[in-house]
């Protein structure tokens, strides 16, 4: 995690970025060591998925600087969206997702080719995927769509992973399952993992480094040195408490509190509720 | 004696001109759509292909009057219209379906004027029947190659963008971040949308070509698990759908003796059939 020993595999510098007139980040800066993991957390419209659009050059900033170890995003970075609501008439199997990473961007029909076959059964094995690797896309479970999806984006073997919301709508098996082979992927391959959550709680025993988003502004830093009440408060703009309970981590606002907006500056899911 | 009859007829099946360019360029139609209706189908554009179609049929009236060859003015009618709903460049689904409609709407008023024209300067009555629910049996030999032509480039286009509309079908952004223009190969698949439609337009009518498009597609996507088989399947059925069709059509100038039943009819029949089918059983490959 000592970022200034090597060259860091992203780095983010007063990154802002405004959508029709809107500002949605404001001067974020963070960096990511290689290797590491790292959950991005914030609230539901704190600017999570813009953030990692910049990253993918899918968003033009307005400001700032975002450099990546390797190169263009379609080589250096692989990418997860946002939960892919699969067609139930797709017809892909797991495999043909899989292998869409590798070269769907080249035209032509693809033709049979054993080296191909075998780098994907290979990318399917190292997410635990061959059990279902010739069932229709479509009719999987959501952590079984995230694993597939995690193959899709690690095939071309990119340096940095970048991860919306992929925990959301999961049960906790599934959360466990995906987290689990995700840190196993930065542990043996080196791969740098950057991951948004709304809830930080499932990334706790895994998280090298965080970076906590509220109305487009960011800190980052290690868990012990972000997640706590001052440095919160300072964030977000008025009074926070983190609590932590049974090895979880609760941040709570000091009760209703409302933004300009007139919206509730809640997270809705790790603030917990104040009579 | 049942059997000897059958035959004799086949025989004169085979040896019948208008039966032999029916079943070329009917084949060919058949084969693009079905390719093409699979992706158009993944994409959502099932509306789109129905008012392309729709609009095609002002280009076919219109070549009625101007003598034109059917096909050109069916397709240059779609490609038009294709640019057109492009150029409007409506993004969100709600909006596609507006300017989609807008589009068709346009198209239709415009062949309800043609076909006013055909029908009063040149007294062709059956020039609306044609437009709309096909000529299979009237078709012009000199059509083959042009059709046959349009039908190859068509079917070439298709896999050349075979893996970039995967990509695209599966997430947008997934295929811009690996360098896929996607607008520009949704573009260039209306366009091959806009050959299919034309072909079928010529041969089943601009009305009934969604069924053609969008039938066996949806079957083959019912039934299969891999994106190649969904297209085996989609263009085996409408081949059989085509073809059975104009021996159908064929032979029932022997059920009520004087007036054959439309090949459109007996095409629609089979696929809706083959659709109903589907539902009761599971999938393939």
């Amino acid at each position: 995690m000592d970022g200034n020993a090597t060259l860091p595999a992203l780095a983010v510098e007063r990154l802002s970025v405004a959508l029709s007139g809107r500002t949605i980040l404001d001067h974020v800066g963070f960096s990511l060591a290689p290797g590491s993991f790292c959950g991005l957390i914030g609230a539901n419209g704190s600017g999570k998925t813009t953030l990692l659009r910049s990253i993918l050059g899918l968003v033009t900033p307005s400001g700032g600087t975002i450099r990546c170890a390797g190169g263009k995003p379609g080589q250096a970075i692989g990418y997860v969206p946002q939960k892919i609501q699969f067609d139930p008439f797709m017809p892909l199997r797991a495999r043909d997702v899989v292998g869409l990473g590798l070269d769907g961007h080249r035209f032509g029909i693809p033709l049979p080719n054993a080296a191909r076959r075998a780098r994907v059964a290979a990318m399917l094995a190292a997410v635990d995927a061959e059990r279902f690797a010739d069932q229709r896309v479509g009719d999987l479970s959501g952590g079984q769509q995230q694993r597939v999806m995690i193959a899709h984006a690690l095939i071309r073997a990119p340096k940095l992973l970048l991860l919306d919301e992929p925990l959301a709508n999961l049960d906790l098996r599934s959360i466990a399952e995906v987290v689990g082979l995700l840190h196993r992927l930065t542990e043996k391959q080196g791969i740098t993992v950057l991951l948004s959550a709304h809830d930080m709680n499932p990334l706790l025993p895994v998280m090298d480094q965080i970076v906590y988003l509220a109305h487009g502004r960011a800190v980052s830093g290690t868990v012990a040195d972000v997640v706590r009440g001052g440095v919160l408060s300072q964030l977000y703009g008025y009074h926070i408490d983190v609590i932590r309970v049974h090895g979880r981590v609760l941040v709570v606002a000091a009760g209703g509190v409302e933004a300009q907006d007139g919206s509730l500056l809640c997270d809705p899911v790790h603030v917990a509720p104040i009579p | 004696m049942v059997l000897s009859d059958f035959l004799s007829v086949l025989a004169g099946f085979w040896q019948n001109g208008p039966v032999q360019v029916a079943l070329a360029v009917g084949g060919g139609a058949a084969l693009v759509s079905a390719v093409v209706g699979v992706f158009t189908v993944l994409r959502g554009q099932a509306f789109a292909g129905h008012a392309l179609a729709d609009v095609s049929s002002a280009g076919g009236s219109a070549s009625l009057l101007l003598g034109l060859r059917p096909l050109v003015g069916f397709f240059a009618m779609a490609a038009l219209a294709a640019g057109g709903m492009e150029a409007l460049g409506a993004r969100a689904v709600r909006e596609r379906d507006l300017v989609t409609g807008i589009v068709l709407g346009a198209g239709l008023g415009l062949t309800a004027l043609f076909l006013y024209f055909d029908m009063t300067s040149t007294a062709t009555t059956g020039a609306a029947v044609s437009v709309m629910f096909g000529s299979m049996f009237a078709l012009a030999p000199g059509t083959v190659t042009l059709a046959l032509g349009v039908a190859a480039l068509a079917l070439a286009a298709s896999a050349a963008l075979y893996r970039p509309l995967l990509l695209i079908a599966l997430d947008p952004d997934l295929a811009t971040i690996r360098g896929v223009r996607v607008r520009a190969v949704g573009f260039a698949h209306v366009v091959v949308l806009a050959m299919a439609v034309s072909l079928s337009a010529m041969t089943i009518g601009a009305i009934l070509s969604t069924a053609l498009l969008i039938g066996p597609a949806a079957c083959g996507l019912r039934l299969a698990r891999r994106t190649g088989t969904a297209i085996a399947i989609a263009a085996g059925l409408g081949l059989l759908a085509t073809w059975g069709g104009i021996f159908l059509a064929y032979d029932s100038f022997y059920w009520t003796p004087g007036h054959g039943w439309p090949v459109s009819f007996f095409v629609v029949a089979i696929i809706v059939g083959a659709y109903a089918l589907t539902g009761l059983r599971g999938r393939a490959g």
